[in-house]
């Protein structure tokens, strides 16, 4: 039952997050704000995660290969496809439900407990859309961090690959081209934006709707890591079953 | 003027008010006093809009808050103006940006013009030179007056506060009393304060609503309720040492 009350309400913060606009030159000033804290914000842990766990996954596979048909260009095929496919969409997403996720879950629970988010209703503002909406806009930027994130890690596995004496730097290229599908590129994209939308709003619902005092707001910052891994795994599977299947 | 009629209010199985009928005049601060649980808050929350109540009208003049549109709805919040607690001041923001938010909200001012209000009503909270500092590098006593600029600024109608006084020493509450008190007069506001505090009662109190597990069990003024026989409001107004010698003193004395 909790649960079924749970998902109403996540439902029901979505249609006010649609209505009753907040004035739009504050807005625009909200939206910038937003764009600064978790798009910005998050290039640095991004870039350096994705960078070297693209080395791994280079020298990982070259270990892995010892039979000598096996073609020299599959450490280069194996590091692009891990990386477009999953690695920089799927798994720099979780990483960033740590990282957004609960800076998203514990400011706006900060609000609520210190009564913030009471103010901005008594002054006839619809605080949900003041607080939730220019979060979804700002991650409307989130494929820019996913696009730098499978630049940095094909990077890191070119220069893990051929520094480390795994690959030649020409046989890493050839396997980067090699049976290249541009739709893969899409539906990376195409996931990405729906973890954005799971990003922006799972963690708002859990701070917006927490209830007591500083301690509550630790748990729902928990709650909302594990809700947000959970919904992006969740829609990862659906999304890949839909377009790739 | 606010007038509530026959208020309840109940959550799950407990009833927190329990149809409560009064008036609260323009002009006046009027003090809503009892224990810790009494329903206080809950109150001031019904009248404010931030809880429904289950059954009761709540007049704003003569209009019913109830049936107001959503229209009028954010006509009449754009009027109000409250001081919670803790100040709920937004912490991301300056006190400039603080008290200018509710001109950035609803005022086609230019922000030459909102920075003059904004100066204007931290001069009137006696705040100087405090604009470009955050909530967390000023007092709590600061913050409460920052509250009230912020309240203010948009000249509402109506003033609302939640014990304006908890957490501060006995000087600093006087202070903030006192300021409440003066501009509930020169903007001819309706001023509703929640409070358990005896000292609040005594400085400002011109009407006083006294609950007791939701119930309104008196109300009278700050001259009153020191007369008055309710046996639920003397012990509630002497549980203080300080007050039960005072009237010790003066039985004493006559």
């Amino acid at each position: 039952m909790k649960y079924l009350k749970d998902i109403g309400s996540y439902f029901l913060m979505l249609k006010k997050v649609f209505s009753s606009f907040t004035k739009g030159s504050v807005l625009r000033e909200l939206i910038f704000k937003e764009i600064d804290d978790l798009i910005i914000g998050s290039l640095p842990i991004v870039a350096f995660i994705s960078f070297f766990v693209g080395g791994v996954i280079a020298i990982q596979t070259a270990l892995n290969i010892d039979n000598p048909l096996i073609p020299e260009y599959l450490v280069g095929f194996a590091t692009r496809q891990s990386i477009i496919l999953e690695f920089a969409p799927t798994f720099i997403s979780i990483i960033m439900a740590g990282k957004v996720g609960s800076f998203i879950t514990s400011s706006i629970g900060s609000m609520r407990v210190t009564e913030q988010i009471d103010a901005l209703e008594v002054m006839g503002i619809n605080s949900i859309n003041y607080l939730v909406f220019p979060k979804i806009i700002a991650l409307l930027l989130y494929p820019f961090v996913i696009a730098v994130a499978m630049f940095l890690g094909i990077l890191g596995g070119w220069v893990a690959g051929v520094y480390g004496e795994f690959s030649t730097s020409a046989a890493f290229i050839e396997g980067l081209q090699q049976d290249f599908k541009p739709f893969h590129v899409v539906y990376a994209f195409i996931k990405t934006f729906v973890f954005a939308f799971i990003l922006a709003t799972v963690p708002s619902w859990q701070g917006y709707f927490m209830k007591g005092g500083a301690l509550e707001v630790g748990k729902a910052s928990t709650n909302s890591f594990v809700w947000t891994s959970v919904l992006i795994i969740l829609s990862n599977y659906i999304v890949t079953q839909l377009l790739l299947s | 003027m606010i007038r509530v009629e026959d208020i309840k209010k109940n959550f799950g199985k407990d009833e927190i008010l329990k149809g409560i009928s009064t008036t609260f005049d323009r002009g006046k601060t009027n003090l809503i006093i009892g224990q810790s649980g009494s329903g206080k808050t809950v109150l001031l929350k019904c009248i404010i809009g931030l809880f429904e109540p289950d059954e009761g009208l709540i007049y704003f003049e003569d209009k019913i808050l109830q049936d107001m549109n959503e229209e009028e709805h954010r006509d009449l919040r754009e009027d109000m103006g409250m001081l919670f607690q803790g100040g709920a001041l937004f912490d991301s923001m300056t006190i400039e940006e603080n008290v200018m938010f509710p001109l950035r909200m609803f005022t086609k001012q230019n922000k030459n013009e909102m920075l003059e209000r904004v100066n204007e009503v931290l001069r009137r909270v006696n705040l100087e030179n405090v604009n470009k500092k955050y909530p967390a590098e000023i007092s709590g006593g600061m913050q409460k007056r920052v509250s009230i600029a912020r309240a203010i600024v948009n000249n509402p109608k109506y003033l609302f506060c939640d014990e304006p006084n908890s957490g501060l020493d006995p000087k600093t509450a006087i202070v903030i009393d006192n300021l409440i008190q003066e501009i509930t007069y020169e903007y001819n506001m309706t001023t509703i304060v929640v409070t358990h505090d005896m000292n609040s009662v005594m400085e400002i109190g011109e009407k006083i609503v006294f609950l007791k597990n939701g119930v309104l069990v008196w109300q009278g003024t700050n001259d009153e309720i020191f007369k008055t026989d309710n046996e639920d409001v003397t012990s509630f107004v002497y549980s203080s040492n300080l007050f039960k010698k005072i009237r010790d003193i003066q039985i004493k004395e006559q």
